[in-house]
């Protein structure tokens, strides 16, 4: 990790969203609902992102709004990460038709637009909570994932030493849980990172278009008021950034971990490839000169 | 050409899953929202439109499940979609009909035109690596984090105001006769810009990364060091050996995330009030148009797998070996 | 002075720069003569290959080559560094004089180009004001000299059996009439009986072209055959080089006779087969003395401290033959 300062990065801004996920409603100034007399007003010390047309403090909106936005990231991506594990794998290592079968499946989920079909599913709901938003989101978004997965198993399963164990009669159960998996870790991690990064901006999207968990805050609720209250129009930009700013800011460490997945599984993404003045390339190996060896 | 046959029989599968899961999710979910809304607008409504919504949403308890899947299917066959309740009461496939264009006019284009951009900017940056163009990741990373909803009002809140070029919202100045006169036509590219720029700068980025990364990977193919070896100039070995290559994964991961594009980008009309499929749906999703929603649903899905359809016909046309001789 | 035609002298490559910096070829000092086959055989690791990459300055990053000559002599008694070449000079320079044929057949045509424009294309980059019409011309004829049918100009590379392709790459390093063709294990993906084939292939053009070859291999009874000297690397060292009568018959280096013996002879006198015990040595973590000397049944004190130079040995008539081992004192 040490090595990978991009991961790192990464790691530590998730960490303290995490952080502001739990303590959030404790560190908030102000009951992110409560009407106030300051109405509308441009960012202060009393109000360090402004308030809303209610009087309402932006500041705590944005920090209360952060544990529902952590809430549906993390089971959103356990859902599809434990579903696309089970589908990709087992498709990848079942051989004929049933492989086949599973693998059409997560295929036809690819390519059915992900968004509307939430979007349908969750306004159809009696109630939305974030637990359904993320259960929706969960269940509908694993197909990239299991994609990926059935690929590398397919590869997997040709290996000598996969091979081997087939040979010694190990259980089906037994190969895949202790040769394969351990040897899908990174896709499966990263997979996991991405479907959050998804989810998140599903979540938002959702709230913004006025699909949320009823009475909460999230950063998509804030965006939603900001647009329906015609922020825009009135000049209060200080209504819809910081929350924009704080989707921008998860996505990018989420991004930034996945890099760093991306570089450990992908060695020719590693590599520095220039340094003291050399630019290695390819195609026109760099000659040193005396004086720079 | 078995490969194009496969491929179509795939998204006829594809298109009934569709349909099947727009049939069960109004069943399976406890509560009838469309019955309340049905009974409310009851007296302005035909029989003949009731019965429509019926079947579209299970409503009549005396069929089994088989006997509604079949109505269904045939009322969606026949074009029925049913009635809108945001735009009562014209029929959901007229409503949809006025918004289609807008929506394949401006997401579609800026889709093709952002990969196109996004393409040859990563087959640069993979082939230029260890120079400026590594300077690109980290910005293109930001970009594609953020929601392209958000970058919309970003930019209507920086570039738009009563002396901007750019108009806030809408297709095109209010008041104009649509028709093929420059007035109309130059009205309507001047409101697309905008909204077609924030998709574009939103899209690019994830392309930018893709080719890139593929770059780096066929950079390393034999190929490419024979081609160096020919000693062919840069620009040959660059395009014709490692993007040519470069670029046949990439089109498959066009079609596959099409799906997921579309959701961004329909987020984008809702900003600028932009009259195509996307606003529709978030009218919808307010006023709880169900028959309205639904049928967004189904045509953006089918529009998506045609686009599938013609990626698939491009990939035919770049990679030899899918073809088969006689 | 004439005859030579390609000429390493102090070669070094390495991986990495500054304190990681792996060397693959250590000081390699190589003399290609006209017309000669001239065989570089090891162990994977030995760094044959990587010496042919660095020399032609194809290896990919992260190689670098740190020093050392590679001189070209041209028709017009010329002489070039291929290590001193500005990109451009570099560009006109490949495949005109020195071409190669690489390992894998399967990935050295691109695959979603058609034969003929990866024939053309070559001459077309060296000949810019050439017509299509003698392009087409030349690659039909380049397919002749290979025994490949004209119709196959239109395939794509997934239409072509291995040996065809291989076959191709070999018509393809001889479109621009080079003096020097390297080939690396051009044939170690193919069964015998293709390999033969495109072996006799190659050595009938050869003598018809009189190109040289730097021929690259593991298998040292493959060179036997067709090389006229080879010289045998080890940890990135040349161990030793004599004439490939010479070797074969009485190879000096315990080295030399470890590979002899690990494959099978294909005319000659018979060997035991016994192979090398033991693993090629880790570039990171090189032995003291000389590197074989862990793995050597005739290793002596001095061997673990003191690396034996690479000279002729003494007793030997003539300055055709070097070796590097304490074994053969060297004058």
């Amino acid at each position: 990790m040490r090595s990978n300062p991009k991961a790192l990065t990464g790691l530590l801004l998730l960490g303290v969203f995490v952080v502001l996920a739990v303590a959030g409603p404790w560190l908030a100034p102000f009951d992110p609902s409560q009407r106030s007399s300051d109405l509308l007003l441009p960012p202060s010390s009393a109000h360090w992102f402004g308030t809303t047309h209610l009087g309402q403090d932006i500041f705590s909106q944005v920090l209360v709004g952060t544990r529902s936005v952590v809430f549906v990231g993390a089971v959103a991506g356990v859902v599809a990460t434990v579903l696309s594990v089970l589908v990709g794998v087992t498709s990848g290592y079942l051989s004929g038709s049933a492989g086949e079968g599973l693998s059409a499946l997560s295929n036809v989920f690819l390519v059915i637009p992900a968004l509307p079909l939430i979007i349908i599913i969750t306004s159809s709901l009696p109630q939305t909570s974030n637990l359904t938003i993320a259960l929706t989101i969960g269940l509908t978004s694993w197909a990239w994932n299991a994609r990926v997965l059935r690929a590398q198993t397919l590869s997997l399963r040709r290996r000598d030493y996969v091979e081997a164990a087939r040979a010694t009669g190990e259980s089906t159960w037994r190969i895949i849980v202790f040769e394969i998996l351990p040897n899908l870790t990174a896709v499966i991690a990263s997979g996991f990172v991405g479907t959050v990064l998804f989810a998140v901006v599903s979540e938002i999207t959702l709230a913004f278009i006025g699909v949320s968990d009823a009475g909460g805050w999230n950063w998509g609720t804030v965006l939603y008021w900001a647009q329906s209250q015609q922020a825009l129009a009135q000049g209060a930009w200080w209504w819809f950034v910081p929350a924009g700013l704080a989707i921008a800011v998860l996505g990018t460490a989420l991004s930034l971990v996945n890099f760093g997945i991306d570089e450990y599984v992908n060695p020719r993404l590693r590599g520095r490839t220039s340094a003291r003045g050399v630019r290695m390339r390819v195609g026109f190996t760099p000659v040193l000169s005396e004086e720079a060896s | 050409m078995s490969f194009l046959l496969k491929r179509f029989a795939f998204y006829l599968v594809t298109a009934w899953a569709a349909v099947t899961i727009n049939f069960l999710v109004p069943r399976l979910i406890p509560g009838d929202p469309v019955q309340a809304l049905i009974t409310k607008q009851r007296g302005q409504m035909t029989t003949e439109a009731v019965r429509s919504l019926y079947v579209l949403f299970g409503l009549d308890k005396n069929e089994s499940l088989a006997e509604q899947y079949v109505h269904y299917l045939g009322q969606l066959l026949r074009g029925d979609l049913g009635l809108s309740f945001t735009f009562f009461p014209s029929p959901v496939a007229d409503v949809i009909g006025t918004g289609l264009p807008w929506t394949v006019g401006l997401v579609g284009i800026t889709t093709v035109i952002g990969f196109a951009i996004g393409t040859a900017a990563g087959t640069v940056a993979g082939w230029r690596r260890g120079s400026w163009a590594d300077a690109l990741i980290p910005i293109t990373t930001f970009l594609s984090s953020i929601p392209y909803f958000w970058l919309g009002l970003v930019a209507i809140a920086l570039l738009t105001g009563p002396a901007s070029f750019f108009p806030a919202g809408g297709a095109y100045e209010t008041g104009l006769v649509p028709g093929w006169d420059w007035e109309f036509v130059g009205s309507v590219l001047r409101h697309s810009l905008l909204p077609a720029v924030t998709i574009l700068i939103s899209s690019v980025s994830g392309w930018i990364l893709s080719m890139r990364n593929m770059m780096v990977t066929v950079s390393s193919e034999d190929y490419v060091t024979v081609a160096h070896a020919k000693g062919l100039s840069e620009r040959r070995v660059m395009v014709a050996y490692a993007a040519r290559n470069a670029l046949l994964p990439n089109v498959s991961g066009f079609a596959l995330a099409l799906g997921f594009i579309v959701g961004g980008t329909l987020l984008v009309e809702i900003v600028f009030s932009y009259p195509g499929l996307g606003l529709q749906l978030f009218q919808a999703v307010g006023a709880k148009d169900y028959p309205l929603m639904q049928g967004i649903f189904l045509i953006i899905t089918l529009s998506v797998l045609l686009a599938n359809l013609l990626a698939d016909v491009a990939y035919l046309a770049l990679d030899p070996r899918t073809r088969r001789e006689g | 002075m004439s005859d030579r035609v390609l000429e390493i002298r102090g070669l070094t490559v390495q991986y990495g720069l500054g304190a990681d910096a792996v060397q693959a070829v250590r000081d390699v000092t190589l003399t290609l003569h006209r017309g000669e086959v001239l065989g570089l055989a090891g162990e994977s690791g030995s760094g044959k290959s990587t010496l042919a990459y660095g020399m032609t300055r194809l290896l990919p990053p992260p190689g670098v080559v740190r020093g050392g000559e590679v001189l070209f002599h041209t028709d017009d008694g010329e002489t070039v560094d291929v290590l001193r070449m500005r990109d451009a000079e570099l560009r006109r320079f490949r495949w005109a004089e020195v071409a190669l044929v690489f390992q894998g057949a399967m990935n050295s045509l691109n695959p979603v180009q058609r034969v003929s424009t990866q024939l053309m294309d070559v001459i077309k980059a060296h000949a810019p004001r050439s017509s299509a019409m003698s392009r087409k011309a030349r690659a039909r004829e380049l397919l002749a000299l290979v025994n490949i049918s004209a119709d196959r100009l239109d395939s794509y590379p997934h239409q072509l059996s291995g040996g065809m392709r291989q076959r191709v790459m070999i018509a393809m390093a001889l479109a621009l009439e080079p003096r020097v063709v390297i080939m690396d294990e051009p044939t170690t993906a193919l069964d015998v009986v293709v390999q033969r084939q495109i072996l006799s292939t190659l050595a009938e053009l050869r003598e018809r072209l009189g190109f040289s070859v730097v021929f690259i291999t593991h298998d040292l009874s493959l060179l036997a055959e067709f090389a006229d000297r080879i010289a045998i690397m080890y940890g990135g060292r040349v161990v030793e080089e004599a004439a490939s009568a010479d070797l074969y018959r009485t190879p000096l280096h315990p080295y030399s006779d470890g590979l002899l013996r690990s494959f099978p002879a294909l005319k000659g006198p018979r060997r035991e087969l016994s192979g090398i015990p033991g693993s090629p040595p880790d570039l990171r973590a090189m032995p003291a003395g000389c590197a074989f000397h862990p793995r050597c049944p005739r290793a002596m004190d001095r061997c673990g401290d003191h690396s034996p130079e690479l000279g002729v040995p003494t007793g030997h008539a003539g300055d055709d033959r070097t070796v590097a081992c304490w074994l053969h004192p060297v004058v």
